[in-house]
């Protein structure tokens, strides 16, 4: 069933190399963007489908992993390396301390801890002025080059950004088939049972809160290349409603789906957005629907129904 | 000198003004088959959850063969060897047979945190998931989500998830729990079938399948040892038959 799954991945990764080189510009920056917000999506499904922690901040390792970017380019002239790294251990360190307060609460009020403590990245991007330049935001960040390889232009960028999220999916799908990764879905079935059976729960939980932290950091990263702008809207709240919502519309503890579940939101939002302000209603609409009809979202549906 | 297998020394829990368990002094050695027996609400089930480490104690001591675990986090306490099953099935609903039996047998070993190789690769681990299934007859489930098992078929994963960490010390709170008369009889047979060197301490409210499995007995009653000693002298003791064995 694993290797079947990487096999449709695969041939999915191929169709959409293929296809990139004869689309217009404008969807192929959405599929791009798509992309992007996928390895965030499905950073958040480590811990929410995989873990059962539903983590309502996952926009403040994304926006710190960009903002690192944002800054190390316009202020140090920084090469891609630098800057990814910089920013995905930021994001990991972020992640670490916010790790420590967050998990010892469960349910309910590890969603509001995990809001509260986004919100706190949030303010500092909005307030640290000499640092994030506030609400102005920091702008001009370059588009990255590997090497000799220019990776300004749409196309190369896109290709960058598929190998990514491919390297992303492939990652954090090994993760959750591993050993460690049954452990956290036995904690998602019964955190007493484990304790039980001589798991540290806490640890388990931690190590998870901050693996799921650096892929949201990555995706962060390549955000702020993706825009050349970075604001404090990018760490709002909206955001880790909305990358929460394309957890559920692709289908929690799925992985692929997420990633699904956020080119639909993407590309929905860009294109109803054409026709109407109000945007948000259709996307409210969409959810209930799903709730209603598809519990277990897209991919969770056709999972079911194969079965 | 030998250690036993666990000791007790005036332990206590209270929840608010209750006391559940009070002042519970008890030795078990090891190898021994004890049965823990006592009407609805004797503190049984709360004395297995400060045992296991699930629940803190307000007072008391808990040892571990010889080795002070009063105040070790329940999963210190499985890593020496302390497994249990619960009253209350308590399984991994979503997961198959098997991938709950891995998670059993991985538990004691740093694979637990191996992040980069599919768990289905570790052929160590399957060999011994595959073979503790196999002891307990639900090899033909392995592949089955354990939603969909039936009851008695679940509460048998129960001793299999507890016996997969190959424990020195079991505890065993009402292994029949909610079993018919003829699977009750197929559970105690296969507790009978334990290997001898793993101690026992078992919950029961099967006086039979208790009695018979069991050597020694200890009785509670609202929080307190009344009784405790090899099986003959428990049953023949008078205020045991008045409050708990009736007539």
């Amino acid at each position: 069933m694993i290797a079947r799954r990487a096999v449709l991945a695969a041939a999915a990764i191929a169709v959409l190399a293929l296809v990139a080189p004869v689309l217009p510009a404008y969807p192929l920056t959405l599929l791009t963007q798509a992309l992007i917000v996928g390895i965030l999506a499905m950073s958040l499904d480590v811990l929410l489908g995989y873990t059962g922690l539903t983590s309502l901040g996952h926009a403040a390792y994304f926006g710190v992993g960009a903002y690192a970017v944002a800054i190390m380019t316009t202020e140090k002239q920084a090469g891609l390396l630098a800057c990814l790294v910089t920013g995905v251990l930021l994001a990991a360190g972020t992640a670490a301390i916010f790790g420590l307060l967050a998990i010892r609460a469960t349910g309910t009020y590890f969603l509001m801890i995990t809001l509260a403590l986004g919100m706190v990245i949030w303010g500092l991007a909005f307030r640290w002025v000499t640092l994030t330049k506030g609400d102005n935001g920091i702008a001009g960040v370059p588009r990255p080059s590997l090497g000799a390889l220019d990776l300004s232009g749409p196309l190369p960028f896109f290709y960058f950004c598929l190998v990514s999220a491919a390297l992303a999916w492939a990652l954090m799908g090994l993760l959750v088939v591993s050993p460690f990764g049954l452990g956290l879905r036995g904690i998602r079935g019964s955190e007493t049972r484990m304790l039980a059976l001589g798991y540290n729960v806490w640890l388990h939980k931690y190590t998870a809160f901050v693996i799921s932290g650096v892929f949201a950091g990555f995706g962060g990263t390549l955000w702020a290349y993706y825009n050349g702008f970075v604001s404090p809207n990018d760490v709002q709240l909206v955001t880790s409603v909305e990358t929460l919502l394309m957890v559920a519309l692709g289908g929690s503890g799925t992985l692929i789906g997420p990633a699904i579940g956020a080119g639909v939101i993407v590309f929905l939002k860009n294109f109803v957005s054409v026709y109407t302000k109000r945007w948000l209603l259709i996307l409210g609409a969409v959810y209930i629907g799903v709730i209603l009809y598809a519990p277990s979202g897209i991919v969770g549906a056709l999972r079911g129904r194969r079965r | 000198m030998t250690h036993s297998a666990l000791r007790l020394e005036g332990v206590c829990r209270s929840f608010g003004g209750l006391q559940a368990v009070d002042s519970v002094t008890l030795t078990v050695q090891p190898g021994e088959r004890r049965a823990l027996i006592g009407p609805n609400g004797a503190g049984k089930t709360t004395l297995f959850n400060l045992i296991s480490g699930a629940l803190p104690l307000s007072a008391g001591r808990i040892s571990l063969f010889g080795g002070d675990v009063t105040t070790a986090p329940a999963h210190r306490r499985a890593a020496l060897g302390l497994a249990r099953t619960f009253q209350i099935t308590n399984l991994f609903p979503d997961l198959t047979v098997l991938e709950n039996c891995l998670l059993a047998v991985q538990a004691h070993t740093r694979t637990r945190f191996a992040m980069l190789r599919p768990v289905y690769r570790y052929a160590g681990l399957l060999e011994r998931a595959r073979a503790t299934l196999a002891s307990l007859a639900l090899e033909a489930l392995a592949e089955a989500v354990v939603r969909n098992l039936s009851h008695g078929e679940q509460r048998q994963l129960e001793i299999a998830l507890a016996l997969a960490g190959k424990p020195r010390v079991l505890l065993l709170d009402e292994p029949t729990a909610g079993l018919s008369p003829a699977e009750s009889r197929l559970m105690a047979g296969l507790l009978r079938r334990l290997d001898p060197e793993i101690t026992v301490l078992m919950i029961e409210h099967d006086m039979d399948i208790a009695l018979e499995l069991s050597d020694m007995v200890t009785v509670l009653h609202y929080g307190r040892v009344i009784a405790d000693g090899p099986r003959e002298q428990v049953k023949a003791d008078p205020q045991v038959k008045e409050i708990y064995l009736g007539a």
